[in-house]
């Protein structure tokens, strides 16, 4: 079963620009940073009218070295992934953006995609990749002078040692 | 004066400032981008918009907070608001007084865990979270074609009669802000025959973690027919209550017709869904356009309104409790006989009494429990519709037996940018009315 | 009437039963857990099956406790139901504050006792480190009855006075201190909950 499981990428489509692999039967185009704005804008157009879903997904110590990324994509620390949807076609589209750990950075969406706000807030506060011209890129979901960026794979998850009764302390 | 005010309550508490500042102190740019980005104006009308209402005298406008601890924001949402007299020219709202961390310990738990975690998430509607988190999992496992027919169908009850209880537990908090306290008491009656079916089934009121990547975690006890047929039998005479207590009554119907109206446009490029933006006339209900388990064998209607107010999303909800019932009838006729969960020694548990016979069995058991099921590399998303939109669950694996990174698309989360275009040039009462309607539930705004 | 008749005749004397003596400790006591109200710090899940307990079904209005009041300044009970993050501790610390005395603490449901399942960075691992609680309430949610049980518990806490003997000798909770301020004498306010 699990070799029939773990998709290979398919080098040769392309869409937007962009190579496309499938995962799980879902279409994945990979973007990369320096035409990240401009394939939004291509998706906009193309009917892609809803970014239901962005987050980000740091691979710092990811157990496999298979990334299920095309041969012309190099996999950084951080990848951004959005899902869009086509009220009118009824598919659902992923992007994956891969961000360098030096440069954490990206221009928003905000301006296409309203609905980003949020979640692009969300994303700078639990990974700590900033989004240009945001209109408030201030943390969200952790208290404003938390330090550190808790969704890291070097924040620890920050568990307290359980004192059961009767145990050696 | 209005300095004092932002001033006192973030650094008296502690958490962190919040900035906002008053509407006559912004550009017509970042007016622009505020509004207009949703409703892709002109820069000559959004210079207007600065130009023309405040007086541009800053004692006419108060900056004040609502919440975190307040009785009408459905848990601790706090909303800055920045009123002129009665009217609410601009909301921020402020979350992150219940970020529990829950994408960080899902990374801790194993699979057979995960439900536990997910399902508190958005805690009015646990099973649509489990299931959501299940059928990710299914389908990074490559199994999610081969889930026997009668645990399909009785997600799909369960997923209805939560769907149920989420909109009777609206109907009594809606009810309840607005006014008619009776109401709040009406919807927990009616609410009281699910819990009671699920805890019947599932052993818990709420939280259940009963729907687990493979199936369920048990079968339908006997005598699960009647119950459904009793909680079905007595709902529409006490529907029918509601429609004379609050549908047909002119009070109703002032408060909450022309209050948070949105338009289709603003909807859809906020990234909204469910209820909201089905209230704008948009179409969109993932049970009918993109079907997951047996959405697509069973018939019913989608409901839409037409003026994206609070009184359609009201109006939404209650019919949608109707269509709701009407789904179960047809599982009711429909339900398979049959296993309730996949075969599949990988990821299901052995029956507890073969524990006792069998050595394999036990060690097999105790793998799955404490180690848990490796699942294959690779990642995915599945999004459902559950009663506040689309929840999504989108899960990065490595191969091992814990999520490399879990992440669930809430859609109160998204739901909530939209209040201040609901809330903007409304009255502070509407507020109240509009926090309702859109139903947030912190915990998965949050999570 | 006879009563009445009794009094007229012989004054206090001619009461037969000596139903007016009492300690009044006793019926402050009395009347305080029989009317105790709550005040509204529903926070996750538990909120949800605190609402149920305050419904029709399980009804909280026999026990005296049918309002939930959201102005601390009203309420006696502050039920902690739900996980408390760290961006809500120090207003949940405020609110308690602006409690009156006498005030107590229910901690429902595990999150609140102990941090429940969530043992992790967001979660204050107990609201015992934040307020003095004066009765836990387990469960993840704990059920209407298991609610009801731990606010009866608290009721006969109340009813025999522990609390306010106990509470004297840890500094009364709040730890509220009043010192004699000269006249005249520059004093720097306590601002409650700075860091």
């Amino acid at each position: 079963m699990s070799d029939a499981v773990v998709d290979s990428p398919a080098p040769a489509e392309q869409m937007y620009g962009c190579d496309v692999t499938y995962s799980r039967g879902e279409k994945v185009i990979h973007v990369s940073r320096a035409n990240y704005i401009a394939t939004l804008k291509k998706a906009i157009d193309d009917s892609f009218t809803m970014c239901t879903d962005l987050t980000a997904v740091d691979f710092l110590t990811y157990a496999s070295t298979n990334r299920q990324l095309p041969s012309s994509v190099v996999g950084e620390r951080f990848e951004m992934v959005l899902n869009l949807i086509s009220l009118e076609r009824r598919e659902r589209l992923r992007l994956r953006i891969q961000i360098p750990e030096g440069e954490a950075s990206l221009p928003t969406a905000f301006d296409l995609y309203p609905g980003t706000e949020a979640m692009e807030r969300e994303v700078f506060d639990m990974f700590g990749i900033e989004f240009d011209g945001h209109p408030d890129p201030s943390r969200i979901l952790m208290p404003e002078d938390w330090e550190g960026h808790p969704l890291r794979k070097d924040f620890s998850v920050g568990r307290i040692p359980v004192q059961f009764k009767g145990a050696p302390s | 004066m209005t300095s004092n005010l932002i001033a006192a309550t973030p650094a008296a508490t502690g958490e962190g400032p919040q900035e906002m500042r008053s509407r006559s102190e912004l550009t017509a740019k970042e007016v622009l981008r505020e509004v207009g980005s949703v409703l892709r104006m002109s820069e000559k009308a959004a210079a207007e918009l600065t130009s023309s209402p405040v007086e541009n005298d800053e004692e006419q406008t108060m900056i004040i907070n609502m919440g975190p601890q307040h009785p009408s924001t459905h848990g601790v949402l706090r909303l800055m608001l920045e009123l002129q007299g009665e009217k609410v020219l601009r909301c921020k709202p402020i979350i992150g007084y219940l970020h529990t961390g829950m994408e960080k310990q899902g990374e801790e738990l194993t699979y057979m865990q995960g439900g536990t975690n997910v399902t508190r998430m958005d805690y009015a509607s646990p099973l649509n979270n489990e299931l959501v988190f299940s059928l990710a999992v299914e389908k990074l496992l490559g199994i999610d074609g081969d889930i026997p027919e009668r645990a399909t169908w009785m997600r799909m009850l369960l997923s209805e009669l939560n769907r149920m209880s989420s909109h009777l537990l609206f109907m009594a908090t809606n009810g309840m802000d607005m006014g008619a306290v009776s109401m709040m008491i009406y919807g927990w009656r009616e609410r009281e025959e699910v819990l009671r079916f699920f805890q019947k089934v599932t052993g818990l009121r709420m939280n259940h973690n009963f729907i687990r990547p493979g199936g369920l975690a048990a079968d339908l006890p006997a005598g699960w027919r009647d119950d459904v047929l009793a909680i079905l039998e007595g709902l529409p005479s006490r529907l029918a209550e509601y429609d004379v207590l609050m549908t047909n009554q002119p009070i109703w119907r002032e408060r909450l017709q022309g209050v948070g109206v949105i338009t289709a446009e603003e909807a859809v490029a906020l990234g909204t869904s469910g209820p909201i933006l089905r209230s704008t006339g948009v179409a969109w209900d993932l049970r009918r356009d993109l079907p997951y388990l047996k959405y697509d064998e069973v018939d019913f209607d989608v409901i839409v309104g037409s003026y994206g107010d609070a009184f359609d999303r009201y109006a939404i909800r209650l019919n949608e409790i109707r269509e709701s019932m009407k789904i179960v009838y047809q599982i009711l006729d429909k339900m398979p006989s049959g296993d309730y969960r996949i075969q599949d020694k990988k990821v299901t548990p052995p029956p507890r009494a073969r524990i006792d016979e069998s050595m394999e069995a036990l060690i097999h058991h105790f793998k799955i429990f404490t180690e848990g099921f490796k699942v294959p590399e690779g990642e995915v998303y599945v999004g459902i519709e559950s009663p506040r939109g689309e929840i999504g669950c989108y899960i990065v694996s490595d191969g091992s037996s814990k999520p490399y990174r879990l992440h669930m698309r809430a859609p109160s989360f998204v739901n909530i940018q939209a209040l201040p275009h609901m809330m903007r040039d409304g009255l502070i009462a509407d507020a109240v009315a509009v926090i309702s309607s859109v139903d947030p539930v912190l915990g998965e705004v949050d999570r | 009437m006879a009563l009445v008749r009794d009094v007229l005749d012989d004054g206090l004397g001619g009461l037969e039963h000596n139903f007016l003596t009492g300690r009044v400790e006793d019926l402050v006591k009395w009347s305080r857990s029989r009317s105790s109200w709550a005040a509204t710090f529903g926070l996750a899940c538990c909120a949800i099956e605190m609402m149920g307990t305050g419904a029709a079904h399980y009804d909280l209005a026999r026990f005296g406790m049918e309002v939930f009041r959201a102005s601390p300044r009203q309420a006696d009970i502050m039920i902690v139901a739900g996980r408390v993050s760290q961006k809500m501790a120090p207003v949940m610390r405020q609110v308690y504050d602006q409690m009156m005395e006498p005030k107590w603490v229910i901690s429902m449901g595990v999150c609140a006792s102990t941090g429940g399942m969530f043992n992790n960075y967001a979660i204050v691992q107990g609201v015992d480190q934040i307020v003095p609680v004066d009765v836990y309430a387990p469960g993840c949610p704990p059920t209407p009855e298991t609610l009801i049980h731990a606010i009866e518990t608290l009721h006969q806490l109340i009813e025999d006075g522990e609390i306010m003997r106990r509470r004297a000798a840890t500094g009364a909770g709040a730890n509220v201190h009043i010192t004699e301020i000269a006249a005249g004498a520059t004093v720097t306010p306590i601002v409650l909950g700075a860091r």
